[in-house]
């Protein structure tokens, strides 16, 4: 008999005000008491919704019935069958916008959380079972991913489980990509992503760490010297976006890349560390979608004593998850929302010293279908503050472009690549991930590394029967 | 891990270094930079590359001792390694077409500026070089740039060595004496190429400048290297690091290049404390 509550376990946190100060996790995970009474209340329904309402296609009914019998480590096996980082994205995923939104449960009363649930078992399995990777007989052919974020290590994950030789090309001088330099320790912690990626290295999978691609080697020479017979791009997001406002380039103003990557890539934040972040005390995030949190979030733990968010619409329209906004309230970030800045104030040193904005009403809606802020005339007013953080979204890198000719992009930068094979105009070169949408969430890079995995796949073998969806597993 | 082959000390702040980097050393061409990091927990600099051999694969880096980063680096010797050695990042030093060049460096920029002199040199262009150091003792690369010049104007500020002045003293002086450049590169101090810049602009010359903003990954995604040229917001990174020095917003990038200044000098003063307690 299912579990007939209305509300779902409660996920274990740290005190708001404890961990406001501190880099761990906010959440702490269910006990396996608390995963067990969360997944009876999934009633196993014949259409499952939330299967079609995930990206990678998780057997999600599945995997929950094996963890309400207690079976933790056949639960992780049906993921892994369909995701490459599960303890991942049962941290980071929206469920609340995909599996979870479908959920029969949700009609009366909260869905199940799957995303909880996901977590667990991803969790039991690396405090709890030795991984014996399964190497696939090797074909013989060599692919290579450009980038080792999300969209990346999925494609080559799934590529090196069908047998081909997989080598990773990463700019930075760790592996992970946005999962390393842009979400906080406190929302994903690294050594988790450690712990994925060295996964894949087991599954044969080279990462080749300091490789700018486009600089150190172009997608040319990969093709064309190296062996490569096919190259993904998953190289993220590009360039941070300014508003174009006076006072941007006064000391104090950071993209919100630039302060993430300073305080989780170089890990600012410890003694030890040598890369140096500003101490501030008042802080404003321009933005409201989930970068912005992260970027408040991670102000605040540095010491900051007032950190604001800035965002033009209304709380309804903010585009970061729900959890993290509630996160961040609870953490004692305040909202400025309807507001818009028109410029940053500094003072003859060019140090930030404030922000001029303008509030914000809400009028008809755009072609975003959000309702369009309009400016209140003559509502302009100040506030006081050292450091602003521009989180408004970001361009996509111009260093592969740039030097990959036959390569078309979309007037804004994104590589234009096929929906879903991911196929560019250059034959043999497939891309996904935020290189090709913009800033996205983890998953659906997953998803799009998982395509074009297929479709590389499908190109390389040249015997499409074999990559038909349900006889391999990606 | 990437090995240093060579180390030298050009003057009491100033050291050369070459390091085993043969995809990096392929690829380089004058103009380009690296990031590196000394250590595990060391930040990411970047560096211009100073020379490169392809044969070899190496890549030469000249650096001065500034900060706590460049102490570390400096306190390693031959046969040690540097974690990371990433690059050649930046888009190279466009050369082509030029018949007479005034190129000018101040300091550690010398380092910077030799191997676009030479590279001009070796495709023909007549090179002036216009060097300019405080003192004798930091005189670097005189015999270098004397190798590949026409003609070598050097500057110290006290008058220890060469002429007393200022770089900008010396190129006046050619340009009064009727020498015509296709192009000055000013490669230096911020505030020497703001005045060269200035200078150039009386004489209608077309002047490149080296812009060494505070950076982290270098690859175009963190936005930190930013700067004004022409009124709009360029990244050294990727667009740089060679501007048009006419466009640059010298007194911004200044003022961004001293962000950090406090945290670094009690960075360096840590260090420093450290390798006292060493020695003793």
């Amino acid at each position: 008999m299912a579990n007939m509550s209305l509300k779902k376990n409660e996920m274990p946190s740290q005190d708001p005000m404890v961990r406001n100060r501190n880099f761990q996790e906010v959440a702490l995970g269910y006990t396996e008491e608390q995963a067990i009474d969360e997944a009876t209340r999934c009633l196993n329904c014949k259409h499952h919704p939330c299967v079609a309402g995930c990206p990678v296609e998780i057997d999600i009914p599945d995997f929950i019935m094996k963890t309400a019998e207690g079976k933790f480590e056949e639960a992780y096996q049906i993921i892994c069958q369909d995701s490459s980082l599960p303890a991942v994205c049962g941290r980071v995923c929206p469920q609340e916008s995909q599996c979870e939104a479908v959920c029969v449960r949700g009609i009366k009363g909260e869905p199940v959380g799957i995303g909880r649930l996901e977590r667990f078992v991803a969790d039991w399995h690396i405090a709890n079972a030795q991984d014996e990777p399964v190497r696939c007989p090797e074909n013989g052919r060599k692919v290579a991913i450009i980038g080792s974020g999300p969209a990346g290590l999925t494609c080559a994950g799934s590529l090196a489980r069908m047998g081909y030789a997989v080598t990773v090309f990463e700019a930075l001088h760790t592996a992970g990509g946005v999962l390393v330099y842009g979400i906080p320790e406190f929302r994903l912690p690294k050594d988790i992503v450690q712990k994925e990626i060295d996964a894949l290295i087991e599954l044969g999978v080279e990462v080749r760490t300091n490789m700018v691609i486009g600089r150190s080697i172009t997608v040319d020479e990969l093709l064309n010297e190296h062996g490569y017979e096919a190259v993904f791009i998953g190289s993220g997001a590009g360039l941070p976006m300014f508003m174009k406002i006076p006072g941007e380039n006064l000391k104090g103003v950071y993209s919100a890349n630039e302060y993430l990557t300073r305080v989780n890539l170089m890990k600012a934040y410890l003694p030890e560390s040598a890369t140096p972040i500003k101490k501030s005390k008042k802080v404003a995030v321009v933005g409201g979608g989930n970068v912005a949190m992260d970027a408040a979030r991670c102000a605040k733990r540095l010491g900051a004593e007032e950190v604001y968010i800035i965002y033009r619409r209304s709380e309804e329209e903010l585009p970061a998850r729900e959890e993290e906004v509630h996160h961040a309230m609870e953490e004692g970030i305040i909202f400025k929302l309807l507001n818009n800045p028109v410029r940053i104030l500094g003072d003859d040193k060019l140090n930030v010293t404030g922000i001029e904005c303008l509030e914000m009403a809400l009028g008809e809606p755009d072609e975003s279908g959000r309702r369009r802020p309009v400016p209140v005339e003559g509502s302009e007013w100040t506030l006081d503050l050292d450091t602003v953080i521009m989180a408004i979204g970001t361009s996509p890198n111009p260093l592969i472009k740039a030097t990959t000719e036959g390569l078309d992009t979309e007037k804004w930068g994104g590589i234009i690549a096929e929906d879903p094979s991911g196929q560019t105009s250059r034959a043999h070169v497939y891309a996904g991930g935020d290189a090709v949408t913009g800033a996205a969430t983890v998953i659906l890079a997953m998803g799009a590394g998982k395509c074009a995995a297929r479709a590389i796949d499908e190109e390389l073998s040249g015997m499409k029967s074999c990559a038909e969806k349900n006889n391999i597993n990606i | 891990m990437y090995k240093i082959l060579e180390k030298e000390c050009l003057n009491p702040t100033v050291t050369r270094m070459v390091i085993d980097a043969p995809a990096i050393a392929a690829k380089a061409e004058p103009g380009q930079f690296v990031i590196l990091r000394v250590d595990e927990n060391g930040e990411r600099i970047p560096l211009t590359v100073a020379d490169f051999d392809r044969k070899k694969g190496t890549v030469t880096i000249i650096f001065q001792i500034v900060g706590a980063t460049t102490e570390l680096l400096n306190a390693k010797n031959e046969g040690d390694s540097l974690q990371d050695f990433v690059g050649p990042l930046g888009i190279p030093s466009v050369t082509e077409g030029l018949k007479k060049v005034a190129v000018v460096g101040g300091g550690v920029g010398c380092a910077i500026a030799f191997p676009v002199a030479k590279k001009l040199h070796e495709q023909g262009t007549v090179v002036h070089s216009v060097i300019g150091f405080k003192s004798e003792d930091l005189v670097i690369l005189e015999d270098e740039f004397r190798a590949v010049s026409d003609h070598v104007a050097m500057m110290t500020d006290d008058g220890s060595y060469g002429e007393k002045g200022l770089v900008t003293d010396a190129l006046r002086a050619l340009l009064d004496a009727g020498e015509q450049y296709d192009e000055v590169i000013a490669i230096g101090p911020l505030i020497m190429m703001k005045f060269v810049s200035l200078l150039t602009k009386e004489y209608d010359i077309k002047t490149v400048v080296s812009m060494n903003s505070i950076m982290i990954d270098g690859t175009g995604m963190c936005g930190c290297c930013r700067l004004t040229v022409g009124g709009e917001t360029k990244f050294a990174c990727v667009d740089g690091p060679e501007f048009d020095g006419h466009l640059v917003d010298y007194d911004e990038a200044i003022q961004r290049s001293l962000m950090y200044r406090e945290f670094e000098e009690e960075a360096h003063e840590h260090v420093c404390n450290l390798f006292k307690m060493e020695v003793k």
